[in-house]
């Protein structure tokens, strides 16, 4: 009996600081949010329950057409990052051996070390109009003005792509560690060529790594906000932009709430989409992720 | 143009480095043909095996199948499929689609490779299992799936990597039959690599013997066993007593090594100034009493030190005067010796043809 309690004790013990944090970190703040976000302003400091703010989204085009421009340029950007880590993740992963294995993810970490604010604002300097990229390109004859690469989608793409790479390519080459050689040299010796071995032997075990990698670096990018705001400028429209006018500029928290939680709501309903369409289930993915 | 083998190794060569993993090996294999390549780990065996493959490029040499130079030729164009020690069953695909995999990638319809996927299936004794998982088989199904998934595509030669490695004694046992049997059906030529001299004597039509990159000696499973060619076979075909000394006088065939503490014995072949003998436990005759062993030129008392009880594998060690380890023999199913006990003395005799004889 006593042994018993005592083992409960233990027990909750252990688990006492996960439910700290998942309960005044995570839990509280988001239905301190959900709460916030169904009240409307009936009159100056009167507020009321309402649907409101979250019509609000649905009948001004600005907001969701921005949310859509997001979600959209979150899927290319989602999709262009798997394509370039995968052969990156591939090498890491079956090529290198050793020291250069640990290398080359050394390499991809390397940026990570500083903020993601600093790495931005050198993706500015070499960008901008005064920056590196364009006095190459004069010096060199190709253009004869300086050229702004800056504050257009290519140099949000670009920084996002950048940013969610390591996010990538570490499950990818996670996933892709796994896969036996003699399997990959199986689909040869049977008549495969590369393309088949690729891609009936080598993406279907790299599955789970594909999925978890694209479920983060979606909702990274999706909830990004320094990275549009400094390479897209007035022009980078993101919807994280939104949210912070509603806090911040318009002093609006009941809306800027509403917009969190759709944000929330929105980004997740595309992950359920993109995993039913693709056939892959949650539970596999976390089970070999 | 028509070719009365279906693989010739000629004068390959494979060096990693200064070391050379194979070493100007040569030799051929016959259509329907079982032929094992047998050797210790690190004996070049795999090398060879990878090389006939295609995953590895031979330094020097030529590797022909039915008369045509593989050299170049990328291992998804050989006529040759690989059962691999692991078996490398593709976990993404159920039963069926393994089996159907090479036939799609030769261009054959879905429908069409489904249809003779589950043919090839039914000829396994796997009949219905197209749709399953590969995980969800046992070790000798999956053994089956993985030889199906070679056969169907009609390769000229099939290359077995120690298979059955991974299968527990009795399935081993069982398997080696089985796979000996579906050679037969399908009369399609085997080469089979192994560590296991019991999997290469069982099943082998002819089983080359390797030893540091070289074969040692190629030929039946009989000869090797009744008349090895060197030392190295002798030894590790089958259980043997192996002893060292001088070879003394010759005469009439027979050749005398004198043992370091004097004893001699008379065996066949040739010794120089060194020379090792090797005898098979089964050659060994016992005896309570030395008359009846009066007319073997080896004759030798001992005690018995140790009982081996391992059914019809029992041998005895038996600590022999002028012998400086146990000589080993079987231990007899009947008769007298039956019940032998350890501590019991007993005579040891064999023949001279019975001991081969070499130069150290």
């Amino acid at each position: 009996m006593i042994a018993k309690q005592a083992s409960r004790l233990t027990l909750f013990l252990l688990l006492a600081p996960a439910i700290l944090w998942l309960g005044l970190l995570i839990v509280l703040p988001h239905v301190e949010i959900l709460v916030l976000s169904f009240s409307e302003r009936v009159a100056p400091r009167v507020y009321a329950f309402g649907f409101g703010n979250y019509l609000e989204f649905f009948t001004e085009p600005l907001y969701w057409r921005t949310f859509a421009r997001t979600a959209f340029m979150s899927i290319l950007v989602t999709a262009l990052t798997l394509v370039l880590a995968f052969p990156i993740a591939l090498y890491i992963a079956r090529v290198a051996q050793g020291r250069l294995k640990a290398m080359l993810l050394l390499l991809c970490l390397l940026p990570f070390w500083v903020s993601e604010l600093v790495r931005t604002l050198g993706w500015m300097i070499l960008l901008r109009e005064t920056g590196v990229i364009s006095y190459a390109l004069r010096s060199m004859g190709v253009a004869s003005q300086p050229v702004e690469l800056l504050y257009n989608d290519g140099a949000v793409i670009l920084g996002l792509v950048y940013g969610g790479l390591l996010f990538m390519i570490v499950p990818l080459a996670n996933a892709l560690e796994s896969l036996e050689p003699a399997v990959v040299e199986a689909g040869y010796d049977l008549g495969g060529s590369r393309w088949t071995v690729l891609r009936r032997i080598v993406i279907p075990h790299a599955m789970p790594g594909i999925v978890a990698g694209c479920i983060i670096v979606f909702m990274l990018t999706v909830g990004n906000f320094a990275t549009p705001v400094l390479l897209g400028g007035k022009n980078g429209l993101w919807f994280t932009e939104q949210i912070y006018a509603q806090f911040i500029t318009r002093f609006n928290w009941p809306q800027g709430a509403a917009f969190g939680m759709l944000l929330l709501l929105l980004s997740s309903a595309i992950v359920w989409l993109g995993l039913r369409l693709t056939g892959q289930s949650l539970g596999t993915t976390l089970k070999q992720a | 143009m028509a070719s009365s083998t279906d693989l010739d190794i000629v004068n390959v060569t494979k060096r990693f480095g200064s070391h050379a993993a194979v070493d100007d090996v040569s030799f051929s294999v016959a259509p329907g043909e079982f032929f094992s390549i047998l050797g210790p780990s690190g004996c070049g065996k795999t090398t060879l095996m990878r090389m006939i493959a295609g995953f590895e490029h031979p330094t020097s040499g030529d590797i022909r199948i039915r008369g045509q130079s593989m050299i170049g030729v990328p291992a998804n164009k050989r006529p040759v499929n690989m059962v691999f020690q692991s078996l490398a069953l593709f976990p993404m695909m159920s039963v069926g689609e393994n089996v159907a995999y090479g036939l799609t990638c030769r261009g054959v319809s879905r429908a069409e490779a489904d249809e003779r996927a589950s043919r090839m299936l039914e000829r396994v004794g796997l009949k219905g299992f197209g749709s399953r998982r590969v995980t969800a088989l046992s070790g000798g199904q999956r053994q089956r799936v993985a030889i199906a998934r070679c056969l169907v595509l009609e390769p000229t030669l099939v290359l077995l990597d120690e298979p059955l490695g991974a299968l527990d004694l009795k399935l081993r046992e069982h398997m080696k039959i089985e796979l000996k049997q579906l050679q037969g059906t399908f009369n399609t030529t085997f080469a089979y690599i192994t560590h296991d001299q019991s999997e290469a004597l069982v099943m082998s039509d002819r089983i080359a013997v390797m030893n540091q990159g070289r074969f040692e000696q190629v030929g039946s499973p009989r000869e090797l066993y009744h008349n090895p060619a060197t030392p190295f076979v002798a030894s590790f075909v089958g259980e043997t007593n192996r002893l060292q000394g001088e070879a003394a006088a010759a005469s009439n065939g027979t050749i005398a090594v004198r043992l370091p503490s004097g004893a001699v014995v008379q065996g066949q072949g040739k010794g120089a100034a060194k020379a090792l003998a090797f005898v098979r436990p089964e050659a060994v005759a016992l005896a309570q009493d030395p008359a009846s062993l009066s007319n073997l030129p080896n004759r030798f008392e001992g005690r018995v030190s140790a009982v081996l009880f391992d059914g019809a594998a029992s041998s005895l060690l038996i600590d022999t005067t002028g012998f400086e380890q146990p000589v080993r023999a079987v231990l007899p199913q009947a008769g007298p010796l039956a019940g032998i006990q350890v501590g019991a003395p007993v005579h040891v005799g064999w023949t001279a043809d019975a001991m081969k004889v070499f130069a150290a």
